[in-house]
Parts: structure tokens; C-alpha cells; sequence
């Protein structure tokens, strides 16, 4: 089994750079990029009734949309770069799916971008990248 | 009837006195009470239907008829609501939810966007009007309703997710005039298609009464309550403009932070009204006293005992919707593969709805003592239009808002923002709710949506202007009448619906259906 190395991906600058970087490990260890794509989801927020009605063809959309536009092109880009890899697109709190991901996989490592935040930002919207210093459960990278 | 025929009456004999006096046409009156006399006149048939008593009693037919269905369905299903609240419970906390299904629709969410629908205006305004006709006791009657009411609620949301339609594009929708359709066919029934249409009729009529024209109406008059008189029509036509821009124009922005606030108001409410109860906890003993008292006795209120029961049970379904129908289609759109766990998230409705909410509006209005009583003999004093005596003369919500000032003297303006925002969620559900009513009768199509939602606003305009009396009973028929079809149909299907129930409980024992949290 070839060493995963989970790569949060979500289009960004930031994320390119991570994607990079876990290439770069990749291609000197060996191993396999998966990359992690979350849409951000919970199950307790408020929907209109016209939103209920529709919810499973728009995620029907958004998951063919995340997959078509975002996820694949790089997906090829990064194979044809020799390097193996695969996607996984979930519907989530970001940080918590990414570390559950990294279970389910065993994965060796998680990388991400950050965002740049200010303190406050951070402090009131939480970060991802806070989150999975403090939750992931395989060494983390936060690539700057 | 006597609410109903005063205001047409003075209506008219004010049209009638400006034309004798003042050579002036009967157009000089004002617009609100031509649009209050018309409305009045032309829906009082119906209203007299629909509230007709058994001959020889003073029970309304409509009120036996939901009790008994409520009562039939709780024994039926063997105190449904009773056994499976902490699995609901773990439901809707998502224990039970796959989680290769995130991003489909919750327990939560339809929860969420039912009771949305459900609680608002019936809640607040509701509750005043129960107790100032019934007394304290129509409270008894209100809370066992709704105990009631969670059996009723829990036959009709299974059945909307089993037979709910799911089209080729991924869309989902049901409600009764699916289950009513698919679920008599399926047993060989004929009428099914029938009753369906007659549903969709009385639904498209609630949805323009209670779901609409009541919350208009009681909007204005807390509006005018706190900024002094002004026309009705002015707040119809804003409001009316409003709905019009998220329905038709499809600005979700609104839609959206409504959706942020009001279940933010309805936390403050529920909040405010425990801060007062808590406040006077001393006097909590003698309100439930007074409210079981006056539910066997009447406490002096027209009607007696029945008169309180008939209020309590009217407001309460009035209130939670137990029997109507309308939850079904809201329910109908959750993620699920047993629709019998979308029955046991619906039963909570009526739980949260009228045990819980109304009960807190009722409590509040009951130790603030808005309810006048002859200090000699302890029954209320009973003004001339046959209702409780009020200690500020409000009626409706400038009752329940007379009731939290008393205590916190900022309270009506937070309250008519309350009201403002409830009465506009739960126009936006109702409006969804006779749109799939009007497509299921008229078909699919721009054209069609278009015609129903113009209707649904113009109507906005009439409750605002119109008084309240032909606005309440307008808009409890049509509810009611929603029921009558729903409910006889229920009967039918109820034995699908225990089938369900057994095949899932045993399920559920065996460990077959696992939780996954």
C-alpha cells in the first residue's frame, strides 16, 4: 500500500501551493495525492421549503459541478505529471471531513494551504487550518 | 357567526348612513371597509358550513372531528407519541443519518423548515384569542389537543414521504394530494384522486386564509398598535410587495435572512416569556389552577365547558396544523429510506408548537393578569361581545403584547418585529404549500405559478385591511376544511402506516437499523 498524503483542495491559491508541495513529497517517497475537495454542509441549518424540494438535484449539481470544474483538471495535471493520485468530494464541516477522511484512508500525512487570516478573522470564524493542527490525526503540514 | 355578522353589519350601515346623509357615495367610505364588507359577505356561507354544531348541541362538528381523529390515531398507533420521542430525538440529531448522505436534506432540516410554517402568528395571537373566549381553561384543552394533535401529525408525514413524488430532474415533492392519490390506488380504493383535488382546493383556500390573510392581518395590528392607526391596505401593500419580490422576482436575499431571524425571534419569544414565568413562579401554581379549573368549568365564560373546549382545540389546530395536511408536504423532502422515521421527527411539531409555545403565551397572559375577574364571585366579566374583559381592552396580539409589557415595557417593539417576521415566514410557507396544491390541480408551468402567486398577494392586501373577526373565521375554515378531506382520507391509509410502524420498531430491536454516531 502506497503512502497517502491528503491534500485539502479547494481551487485557491493557497491550496495550489499545498498541492505542490505534497507533489514534490510524492515524487521524492513515493506514494499517492488524494485530493480532498469538502463542500461546506450542515445538516442543521434552515432551508425554505422550495430549498427542500430541490436540495438533492442541486447536490446532484454541485457534486458534478466540484468534480467537472474543479477537481479533475487538476486531477489530470497532476498524473500527468507522473504522479499517482486520486479525489474524494464530500459535503462537511471542512476540517473535521478532511480528518475523517485521513482515518478511513490511513493516510500519512495532511496538507494544506492556509488562508492568511487576520488574528481576528480567525478568532471569529474559526480556521481550518487552526482546526486540524489541533484535531488532525496524522501529522499535518500547513503549507504558507 | 354573531363576530362575524357585527363588523358586515356596521360596515354596511355605515355605507347606508353616508349615503342617506351625505348624498356622498357609497365610495366615500373608506377602502378598508368596503374590502372588510365584501369579504365579510361573500365567505360567510362557507365560514357557516365549516362551524355548523351538531343539532342540538353547541359542538362544532369540525372540533369532534379533528378530536376524534387525534384520539383515534394516538390509540391506533398505541400512544405513538409517547413511545418513540427519544429515538425522534436521535433523529433528528442526525445518529441515525448516513453519512455518505451529507449534503441531502436532514431530519433537522425538515423539522426546521415545518415548524417554521407552523410557528408563528397561531402561537402568539392565537392563544390571546383562545383565552379571551375560552378563559384560562381553553389552555387545558389547547395542550391536550396538541398531545393529541403529535399522533395526527405522525400519520400524515409518514405517508407524505411514502408516497411523495420524486421527479427525473431530482426534485421531491408530496403532501397529501400525492398520498391521497398513489396510497388509494395502491390499496384498490376508489375517490382517492377525488379527494385529492378536493384537498388541493381547500388547500389552495388555506393557504390564502390562515396562511396568509391571518398574517397580514395580525402584522398590521401590532404594527398600528405600537405607530398608532393608519389603513390596512398601507401594510398589505408593502407586505404584499415583499412577498412578491422573493416569490415571483426570486430574491432569496430575503427569503435568506428571514430564515436567519426567525428562529432567532422565536428563541427571544419563547426566552422572554420563561424570563416573566420564572420572574413570577410563585403564581405558576395558582395559573395551572386556574387553567384546570376553568377547562371543567368554564369559569363563567360563554359556552361553559365546551365553550373553553372548543376554543382550545380550535386554536390548537389552528396552531400546529395536526390533521391539515400542510406538514406533509414540508416533511416530505427529507433524505430518507424508511419514511416512518420522518413520521416520528414530525410528532415533535405539535410538541414544540402548542405543549411548549403556546402554553408559555398562555402562562404569560394568565399570571400578568390581562384576564379580568369579578374579585366576589371569581368568574371573569365578560364584555358585551361575549369575551373575557381584558385588563387593556386588546384583543388578539395587542393581547399577548399588553401581557409581556406589563413586565418588560420595551417588549412590543421587539414583539412587532416578531410578529412582522413570523407572519412573513410563514406567508412564504404557505405560499409554497398552495403553489403545489394549484400545480397538482392546473399542472406544472410559468403560467400557472405565476396566476397563484399573484392571487396569494393580492389576498395580502385584503387581510390587512379587513377586521379581524371574517379574517379568523375565513381563515379557520379553510384550514379546517383541509382536514375534513386529509383526515377521512388518513383513515383509510392509517393501515400502511401501522405496517410501516411495526416492520421498522422490530427492525429497530433487532439492530437491522444501525445507528452510525
Amino acid at each position: 500500500m502506497s503512502a497517502k498524503f491528503i491534500v485539502g483542495y479547494d481551487g485557491s491559491e493557497a491550496s495550489r501551493r499545498a498541492l505542490d508541495f505534497a507533489v514534490g513529497r510524492v515524487k521524492l517517497q513515493g506514494g499517492t495525492v488524494v485530493l480532498v475537495h469538502v463542500l461546506e454542509w450542515s445538516p442543521y441549518s434552515f432551508l425554505s421549503p422550495s430549498e427542500l424540494e430541490e436540495r438533492h438535484k442541486r447536490r446532484t449539481e454541485e457534486l458534478e459541478r466540484a468534480e467537472k470544474a474543479l477537481v479533475a483538471p487538476v486531477l489530470e495535471k497532476v498524473r500527468a505529471d507522473g504522479v499517482e493520485a486520486e479525489s474524494k468530494i464530500r459535503y462537511g464541516h471542512i476540517a473535521e471531513t478532511i480528518c475523517k477522511i485521513a482515518e478511513e484512508m490511513g493516510a500519512v500525512q495532511i496538507v494544506i494551504g492556509r488562508n492568511g487570516h487576520t488574528r481576528l478573522g480567525s478568532r471569529i470564524f474559526g480556521s481550518v487550518a487552526g482546526h486540524l493542527a489541533q484535531a488532525a490525526p496524522v501529522p499535518c503540514t500547513i503549507v504558507p | 357567526m354573531t363576530r362575524n355578522a357585527i363588523p358586515a353589519a356596521f360596515a354596511a350601515m355605515a355605507a347606508l348612513a353616508a349615503l342617506i346623509f351625505s348624498g356622498v357615495p357609497a365610495r366615500a367610505q373608506s377602502i378598508d371597509e368596503t374590502v372588510n364588507q365584501i369579504f365579510a359577505d361573500s365567505t360567510g356561507w362557507f365560514v357557516s358550513f365549516i362551524f355548523a354544531s351538531i343539532p342540538g348541541t353547541s359542538i362544532a362538528w369540525i372540533v369532534l372531528w379533528l378530536v376524534v381523529a387525534a384520539s383515534v390515531f394516538t390509540v391506533y398507533f398505541g400512544f405513538i407519541q409517547f413511545r418513540v420521542i427519544g429515538h425522534s430525538l436521535a433523529l433528528v440529531s442526525g445518529k441515525y443519518s448516513d453519512p455518505d448522505d451529507a449534503g441531502e436534506v436532514s431530519h433537522f432540516q425538515a423539522l426546521a423548515t415545518a415548524l417554521s410554517g407552523t410557528v408563528g402568528l397561531g402561537n402568539i395571537a392565537g392563544v390571546a384569542v383562545a383565552v379571551s373566549i375560552g378563559g384560562a381553561g381553553a389552555t387545558f384543552w389547547m395542550i391536550l389537543a396538541g398531545l393529541l394533535g403529535m399522533a395526527s401529525k405522525f400519520t400524515e408525514c409518514t405517508l407524505g414521504v411514502k408516497y411523495r413524488n420524486e421527479y427525473p430532474d431530482g426534485r421531491v415533492s408530496g403532501g397529501p394530494m400525492y398520498y391521497l392519490t398513489k396510497g388509494f390506488a395502491e390499496r384498490g380504493l376508489p375517490g382517492g384522486k377525488f379527494l385529492a383535488v378536493l384537498f388541493s382546493i381547500f388547500c389552495v383556500l388555506g393557504a390564502l386564509g390562515g396562511g396568509n390573510m391571518f398574517q397580514a392581518n395580525q402584522a398590521h395590528q401590532q404594527l398600528t398598535g405600537v405607530f398608532g392607526e393608519y389603513p390596512g391596505w398601507i401594510t398589505g401593500i408593502v407586505f404584499a410587495g415583499i412577498v412578491f419580490a422573493v416569490i415571483v422576482g426570486g430574491i432569496k436575499s430575503i427569503a435568506r435572512v428571514t430564515e436567519k431571524v426567525v428562529p432567532f425571534m422565536g428563541v427571544l419569544y419563547v426566552g422572554t416569556a420563561l424570563v416573566i414565568i420564572l420572574m413570577n413562579v410563585d403564581m405558576v401554581g395558582a395559573a395551572f389552577g386556574q387553567i384546570f379549573n376553568g377547562a371543567f368549568t368554564g369559569n363563567g365564560i360563554v359556552g361553559g365547558m365546551v365553550g373553553a373546549l372548543i376554543q382550545g382545540f380550535r386554536r390548537a389546530a389552528f396552531s400546529n396544523e395536526a390533521g391539515v395536511g400542510s406538514a406533509a408536504i414540508a416533511h416530505s423532502a427529507v433524505r430518507t429510506k424508511e419514511p416512518i422515521t420522518e413520521g416520528f421527527v414530525s410528532l415533535l411539531e405539535p410538541f414544540i408548537d402548542t405543549v411548549v409555545i403556546c402554553t408559555m403565551t398562555a402562562l404569560v397572559i394568565i399570571i400578568t393578569g390581562q384576564l379580568v375577574t369579578d374579585p366576589e364571585t371569581g368568574l371573569y366579566v365578560i364584555n358585551e361581545a361575549g369575551q373575557v374583559t381584558t385588563a387593556t381592552g386588546a384583543s388578539g396580539v395587542g393581547l399577548t403584547s399588553a401581557a409581556f409589557e406589563s413586565t418588560f415595557s420595551w417588549f412590543p417593539y421587539i414583539l412587532v418585529v416578531a410578529v412582522v417576521l413570523f407572519a412573513f415566514s410563514t406567508m412564504l410557507s404557505w405560499s409554497y404549500y398552495g403553489l403545489k396544491a394549484w400545480t397538482f390541480m392546473f399542472g406544472e408551468g410559468q403560467a400557472q405559478e405565476l396566476t397563484f402567486k399573484t392571487i396569494f398577494c393580492i389576498f395580502i392586501v385584503i387581510g390587512a385591511a379587513a377586521s379581524l373577526g371574517p379574517v379568523i373565521d375565513f381563515s379557520d375554515a379553510a384550514i379546517f376544511a383541509m382536514a375534513v378531506v386529509n383526515i377521512a382520507g388518513l383513515y383509510f391509509l392509517m393501515p400502511i402506516v401501522k405496517r410501516e410502524l411495526e416492520s421498522y420498531l422490530s427492525r429497530l430491536r433487532s439492530g437491522e437499523i444501525k445507528r452510525f454516531k
